[in-house]
C-alpha cells in the first residue's frame, strides 16, 4: 500500500503535469514548429514554384552531388568501421584503449576546424598541396575533397555502434566457427554479419544522414561553385543569401524529408536490435 | 542476400549521382569568382558573354560561377580554388590576391578602366511605408527618434561602407572639425538598433522582425529586398551625399595562365565595359559609366554627390588600419 509519506517527488499530480506540459511545449516550439514551418515556407508559392524551384538545373545539381557524395561515403565507412570494429574487438594488442579513443577524434573536433586542417594540409599552399599542386591534382575546392570531410567527419558511426555490440556478443561462435574450418570470409558472412546486420544498417543510416547534411567541413573545402561543388545544404545557404528564401525552402525540405526517412529507418531498426537483443539475452538464459 | 541488395542499392545510387553531375559541351570554360549576391546578375551577364564570345571566336564558352561572401572567396583563391576572374565588391578583397598570393600584379586597378570597377552603387535607406519619420538624409539618421539598421562594419563590408558615408557626411557638414564630426558619428552608431554581422541578416532584422525605422544597404540591394517583400510597401531614399561603393574585377593572372584562359578571361571583364552590358548591369540596379545607359536609366537614378575612400580616409588600407583597426575610430565612436 502506497501512503502519502512514501511520495516521492515528481508523483503529486500537478508536478508530473506541469513537468510533462513543458516538455511537450518544448518539443513542439522546437522542434516540431520549425520542421512545419519548412514545409510551409517551402510551399508558400504554390505547388508550381516548388516544383520549379525543385527542377531548377543547380538544385539539381546539388542534390545529385550530395546523393554522389554519400554514396561514395558510407561504403567507404562500412568497411572502415566493421574492420576497425573487428579489430578492436577480437584482438588484444598494445595501443587498443587509445584507437578505440582516437575513433572518437572526429566528434570532439568542430566540423569547421576539420575543414580547415584538410584546406591548410591539401590547399594549395599546404604541405601536400603544394605538391599536388604541381602534379595539377586538384582535391580541395572539388568533389575529392568535399568526399574527404566528409569521410572524416561520419567515420566513427559504424564502428561506434558495433563495438559495444561485438564486446557483448564475444568471440565464441567466431571460434566455433573456425575449428569447423570456415574460411576468413565465410566466417565475417554466416557468423559475424548476421549478428551484427542490424547495428551495421544503424550505423550506415546515421552515416548517410550525416554525409547528406553535413555543412560546416563542406562549406570550407567546397569553393562554392554553383554546378560543381554545392552541395544541398550549401545550396540552401546560398538561395537564402540570395533572395530566393522559397528556393531555399524547398531545398531545405529535401533535408527534411531525408531526416524523417532516416527517423522512420532508425525506429525500425532500432525495434529490430531490441529484439535480437531479447533473443540473445534467452538464449544465454 | 541483404549484402548484395545492399551493394545493388549503392551501385545504383552512385550511377544516379554521376549522371547527375553532367559533363557540358563546352569548348572553354572560364571561372569567376564573386559576391554572395550577384547570382543573378551574373547568370544574365554570363548569357551575354557567350553569345558574345560565340560570334567573335566561334568557340562555345561556360562560365562557371562560385559565390560568397568576397573575404572567404579571396581567402578560397589563395588556397587554390582555381578562379580565372574576380569580380569583387571590396577592393581590399582584390588588393589581398597580390600581397598574400601573388596572383595578380600590384597595379591591376589600373588594368581597366575607371579604376577597374566596370559599376558601381551607393549606400541608400530603405524605410517602412510612406515613411513616417521622414527619413532624407544622414542627419535624420541622428534623430533621437529614429533607430536604424545596418550590419556591423567590423565584419561586413556593406557595414563598413556605411560607417564610411555617415563619416563623409560629417566630414563635409561640419568642415573638417573632427570634434564635431565624432560626436556626430557617435550619436549615428547609438541610433542603430542591431548590428547584425551580415547584409542578409540585417535584412532579416528589418523586414522580419520589424526593428528599426531606416535599413541601410547598398542601393543596388534595396531594390531586391523590395522585390522580396513586395507586400510591405517599403521605400526607397537615396540621401544627398554618400558613399562610392566600388565593384572591382580583375583576371587572377596566374590562375588565368595556368588554366589557359587569360585572353577569355581579359575578354570577359572587357566586355562589362560594353554598352549592351551596362544597360545590363543597369537594369540589376547598379550605376554604370556609360553616358548613354546613364541617360536612359537617369529616373532610376537620382543624383547624388559621390564620395571616394581617397577623400573621406585617404586609401582603402589607411582606412583599414584608422577606423576599423583594433581601439580605431570605430570603437572608440561606438563606447557609450
Amino acid at each position: 500500500m502506497r501512503t502519502q509519506s512514501h511520495l516521492r517527488i515528481g508523483d503529486q499530480p500537478w508536478v508530473k503535469w506541469s513537468l510533462i506540459t513543458l516538455a511537450l511545449t518544448l518539443v513542439f516550439l522546437l522542434l516540431l514548429v520549425p520542421l512545419i514551418a519548412i514545409f510551409v515556407q517551402a510551399f508558400s508559392g504554390g505547388v508550381s514554384s516548388y516544383w520549379q524551384n525543385l527542377t531548377d538545373r543547380y538544385t539539381l545539381h546539388a542534390i545529385g552531388l550530395t546523393l554522389f557524395v554519400a554514396a561514395l561515403t558510407v561504403p567507404i565507412n562500412l568497411v572502415f568501421g566493421v574492420f576497425l570494429a573487428w579489430l578492436v574487438t577480437r584482438f588484444e594488442f598494445p595501443g587498443r584503449k587509445l584507437l578505440i579513443t582516437l575513433i572518437d577524434i572526429p566528434f570532439a573536433v568542430s566540423p569547421v576546424v576539420a575543414g580547415l586542417l584538410y584546406l591548410l594540409l591539401y590547399g594549395a599552399n599546404g604541405w601536400i598541396g603544394s605538391r599536388l599542386m604541381d602534379q595539377d591534382v586538384q582535391l580541395m575546392f572539388a568533389w575529392p575533397g568535399i568526399l574527404m570531410v566528409t569521410v572524416f567527419v561520419t567515420c566513427p558511426f559504424v564502428a561506434r555502434e558495433l563495438i559495444p555490440l561485438m564486446q557483448q556478443q564475444g568471440r565464441e561462435e567466431e571460434e566455433a566457427g573456425v575449428t569447423l574450418g570456415a574460411s576468413g570470409w565465410q566466417l565475417f558472412r554466416r557468423v559475424t554479419l548476421p549478428n551484427i546486420q542490424w547495428a551495421l544498417l544503424y550505423g550506415v543510416v546515421l552515416t548517410n544522414a550525416r554525409a547528406v547534411g553535413e555543412f560546416g567541413a563542406v562549406s570550407v573545402v567546397s569553393g562554392n561553385i554553383r554546378g560543381e561543388t554545392n552541395t544541398l545544404p550549401l545550396h540552401v545557404e546560398l538561395l537564402y543569401q540570395d533572395y530566393n528564401t522559397v528556393g531555399a525552402f524547398t531545398s531545405a525540405s529535401l533535408l527534411a524529408g531525408i531526416a524523417l526517412l532516416t527517423l522512420f529507418v532508425k525506429s525500425f531498426v532500432e525495434w529490430r536490435q531490441a529484439r535480437q537483443r531479447a533473443a540473445l539475452s534467452e538464449d544465454e538464459a | 542476400m541483404k549484402l548484395v541488395k545492399n551493394a545493388k542499392s549503392i551501385a545504383l545510387a552512385l550511377a544516379l549521382g554521376l549522371s547527375a553531375v553532367p559533363a557540358w559541351a563546352a569548348d572553354q570554360r572560364l571561372l569567376n569568382s564573386s559576391y554572395d549576391i550577384s547570382r543573378e546578375l551574373f547568370a544574365s551577364y554570363n548569357e551575354h558573354f557567350a553569345a558574345v564570345w560565340k560570334e567573335k571566336t566561334g568557340k562555345n564558352v561556360e562560365v562557371r560561377q562560385s559565390h560568397g561572401g568576397s573575404s572567404r572567396q579571396a581567402q578560397a583563391i589563395i588556397e587554390g580554388l582555381r578562379a580565372d576572374v574576380v569580380t569583387f565588391n571590396q577592393v581590399t578583397d582584390v588588393d589581398i590576391l597580390h600581397e598574400r598570393g601573388r596572383l595578380l600584379p600590384e597595379d591591376w586597378r589600373e588594368q581597366l578602366p575607371n579604376a577597374s570597377s566596370p559599376y558601381y552603387s551607393t549606400m541608400a535607406y530603405l524605410v517602412r511605408k510612406g515613411n513616417p519619420k521622414g527619413i532624407q538624409n544622414w542627419d535624420d539618421l541622428a534623430r533621437a527618434e529614429v533607430s536604424s539598421v545596418f550590419p556591423n562594419p567590423k565584419t561586413s563590408g556593406n557595414g563598413r561602407y556605411t560607417y564610411l558615408a555617415a563619416y563623409g557626411y560629417a566630414q563635409k557638414a561640419f568642415a573638417g572639425d573632427e570634434a564635431q564630426i565624432d560626436e556626430f558619428v557617435k550619436t549615428f552608431l547609438s541610433r542603430v538598433a542591431v548590428f547584425d554581422t551580415g547584409g542578409r541578416g540585417a535584412t532579416t532584422t528589418f523586414v522580419e522582425r520589424g526593428i528599426g525605422d531606416v535599413l541601410i544597404t547598398f542601393e543596388s540591394e534595396v531594390n531586391n529586398i523590395i522585390a522580396e517583400y513586395p507586400d510591405q510597401g517599403f521605400e526607397v531614399v537615396v540621401p544627398k551625399v554618400s558613399f562610392l561603393a566600388e565593384f572591382p574585377v580583375a583576371v587572377v593572372e596566374r590562375h588565368a595562365q595556368r588554366n589557359g584562359n587569360l585572353d577569355l578571361a581579359r575578354a570577359y571583364l572587357e566586355e562589362l565595359y560594353s554598352e549592351e552590358a551596362q544597360r545590363l548591369l543597369a537594369g540589376f540596379s547598379y550605376r554604370v559609366h556609360n553616358e548613354v545607359v546613364q541617360a536612359e536609366f537617369a529616373e532610376q537614378f537620382p543624383e547624388l554627390e559621390l564620395l571616394t575612400i581617397e577623400e573621406i580616409a585617404g586609401s582603402w588600407s589607411n582606412a583599414m588600419e584608422v577606423h576599423f583597426g583594433n581601439n580605431g575610430k570605430l570603437d572608440q565612436l561606438q563606447r557609450r
